[in-house]
């Protein structure tokens, strides 16, 4: 498992994504899980950054990501308030325009492109812990 | 990422290049904002050259697409959209919100 901490700023949602896109090429997915690896990792980060974050300035974000065997598995560790994806509602997809609500759409996405989301918060460590993984098929 | 504004006769395309994420959909949900602003509600949003697009991305879309259909005939639609980014808008159900096209002059033509 590499490690590697980041700002918890938007800024770095590139750096992010090269992270665990080199880790998954070498890992052997293909592109188009490649792509969506990145996905949904950037959906995490991006959750983490504007709602555990909110309104703090020097937020840390600390990422893991590992292959083992056939299985690439993502980790993003913060410190800011509990964000527990299961409380927010799944979106209509079947909503039309007026109705359609955007958010939930990221951590929707995140479920549907890997194939585990956990979420663990620990608040006497003062960490949350999002683990994703995804299998080669 | 790199917007590009190119004027038709009935209504304005929108080039979109690079990456749409969390960082950088504030920059396209101005360029549709400004758009709207002038007038303009029938826009294309061009694809072609897009990379990478998150849920930060679709939320400008959605917002621009409501904004545009308040008025006459106004709408976003969509063209050349890259096999990556039609799967997740798919997943999202977002293909139903917009139309899309191949080729630049179709979705023109649309308006």
């Amino acid at each position: 498992m590499k490690s590697v901490q980041f700002a918890a700023k938007f800024e770095f949602l590139d750096e992010i994504r090269d992270f665990v896109g080199t880790i998954a090429r070498e890992g052997g997915f293909g592109d188009k899980d490649v792509y969506n690896i990145q996905l949904a990792t950037d959906e995490a980060a991006s959750n983490i950054i504007e709602h555990a974050y909110e309104g703090v300035s020097d937020g840390v974000l600390e990422l893991s990501c590992g292959m083992k065997d056939d299985t690439i598995t993502i980790i993003l560790v913060d410190h800011g308030e509990p964000f527990d994806p299961s409380s927010i509602p799944m979106p209509d997809l079947k909503a039309d325009l007026s109705e359609r609500k955007i958010g939930g759409l990221g951590i929707f996405l995140m479920r549907k492109l890997m194939d585990e989301v956990r979420y663990d918060s620990h608040p006497e460590k003062n960490s949350n812990f999002l683990t994703m993984i995804k299998r080669k098929r | 990422m790199e917007i590009t504004v190119q004027e038709f006769k009935h209504c304005d395309m929108i080039t979109v290049k690079g990456r749409v994420d969390s960082a950088t959909a504030p920059q396209l949900a101005q360029a549709l904002e400004a758009a709207n602003e002038a007038g303009k509600y029938k826009l294309v949003v061009n694809m072609a050259e897009l990379e990478y697009m998150s849920s930060a991305g679709f939320r400008a879309l959605l917002a621009a697409q409501r904004n545009c259909k308040r008025y006459n005939r106004g709408e976003v639609v969509l063209v050349s959209v890259p096999d990556r980014i039609r799967e997740a808008l798919e997943l999202a159900g977002f293909t139903e919100l917009f139309k899309t096209f191949d080729e630049p002059l179709l979705a023109v033509g649309h308006f």
